[in-house]
């Protein structure tokens, strides 16, 4: 009888987001998730914020595919993957202020277990490089104690986990040439140009 | 299971609302449902096999709940003057597909189950039969005299649809 699940199908398709926004929450309150994410609109395109227990673990381009993202995120934190828009709600307001020069500093606990020590220091350390600034990746390569390891900091810029909050975008080369992005290059130039507005 | 949890959602969140409300009919318990059974399979998802069935899985975890949610709604069933005004998710029904769910909850519970799981969830006779108990040939047989039941309740319909409105809908 294929006009009976054909009878009963658009009011269910229809309702099935509005139950899985209540699933989010309860998942949430049971604590079964290990990751909670959600996209959000900005001036460098749609970004995928993605949380962990300890907070903020993955932001993510349009261009790095979020579904590839996700499936990574699975697999390093667990596979409890789930949707869930309010969970974010800190970050993505933050981020609406940021994008409206309203903000210059984020508040919000990152989680960068994703990164080896090396990089994670590297990483902890780019919010120093203050709102509208910028520095080489060979003063941040002195700045962790490793002057020599310039190249391991490019590495560490290059692979951040957490973009924008964490400012890796800061950080360019010595000659003054912009460096690469994981966000591509022009992402890294509209956000030092809303910087330096 | 490895990937993230959001698939199962995507994929199958719109069968499952639908089994529940067959099994149930649409309204607070079918949510309900649809609820517990997405979290019992959140709890679950890590330890699923990899090449498991998943929509088959989430039925069989609906099969369970919805049961869970029919005691529950027994226990507390207490004489009231007045029904409690609950939000539900039954958006804008078409006075046709009322009379669908309605045929569909006259069916005999066996019957019913089996048209949800057979026609709704997509099951195959077999694996109903091993959810319900019983063979696979009388889930089947279970199915065809439902469905049979539901096109002679709708068989009015066809030229019927109007004054149906009409009659409903002053």
């Amino acid at each position: 009888m294929t006009d009976l699940t054909a009878r009963l199908a658009p009011a269910a398709d229809a309702d099935v987001a509005a139950l899985r926004d209540r699933l989010a929450t309860r998942a949430e309150a049971e604590g079964l998730l290990d990751v909670r994410w959600r996209v959000v609109d900005s001036p460098v395109g749609e970004l995928l914020l993605a949380a962990s227990d300890r907070g903020l673990v993955r932001v993510a381009f349009a261009a790095e595919g979020f579904d590839a993202v996700l499936a990574t995120l699975a697999t390093a934190l667990g596979s409890r993957v789930l949707r869930a828009p309010r969970a974010l709600d800190p970050v993505a307001g933050q981020l609406e202020e940021y994008f409206a020069r309203r903000r210059q500093r984020f508040e919000v606990a990152v989680d960068l277990r994703l990164s080896s020590p090396f990089r994670r220091r590297v990483q902890e350390a780019l919010p120093g490089i203050g709102f509208g600034r910028t520095a080489s990746y060979a003063e941040v390569a002195a700045l962790v104690g490793s002057p020599g390891a310039v190249r391991a900091v490019g590495s560490a810029c290059a692979t951040n986990p957490v973009p924008v909050v964490v400012p890796c975008h800061r950080v360019v080369r010595s000659d003054g040439a912009m460096g690469g992005y994981r966000g591509g290059p022009e992402a890294k130039r509209a956000l030092l140009a809303l910087e330096a507005a | 299971m490895q990937q993230p949890f959001d698939h199962a959602v995507d994929a199958h969140g719109a069968v499952v609302l639908r089994v529940c409300r067959a099994v149930l009919g649409p309204g607070p318990d079918a949510d309900d449902a649809w609820s517990e059974t997405f979290l019992s399979a959140l709890r679950a998802w890590p330890d699923l096999a990899e090449d498991a069935d998943v929509r088959a899985w989430l039925v069989t975890i609906a099969h369970r709940r919805a049961i869970d949610v029919t005691r529950a709604r027994a226990r507390r069933a207490v004489p009231t003057e007045q029904l409690p005004e609950r939000p539900s998710s039954w958006g804008n029904p078409d006075v046709a597909d009322e009379e669908l769910w309605t045929a569909l909850a006259a069916l005999p519970h066996k019957q019913r189950l089996c048209v949800a799981y057979h026609h709704v969830a997509g099951l195959p006779h077999a694996e109903v039969a091993a959810l319900l108990g019983g063979t696979p040939a009388a889930a089947r047989r279970a199915a065809s005299d439902g469905v049979a039941a539901l096109r002679r309740a709708l068989a009015h319909r066809v030229d019927g649809l109007h004054r149906t409105e009409e009659r409903t809908r002053p």
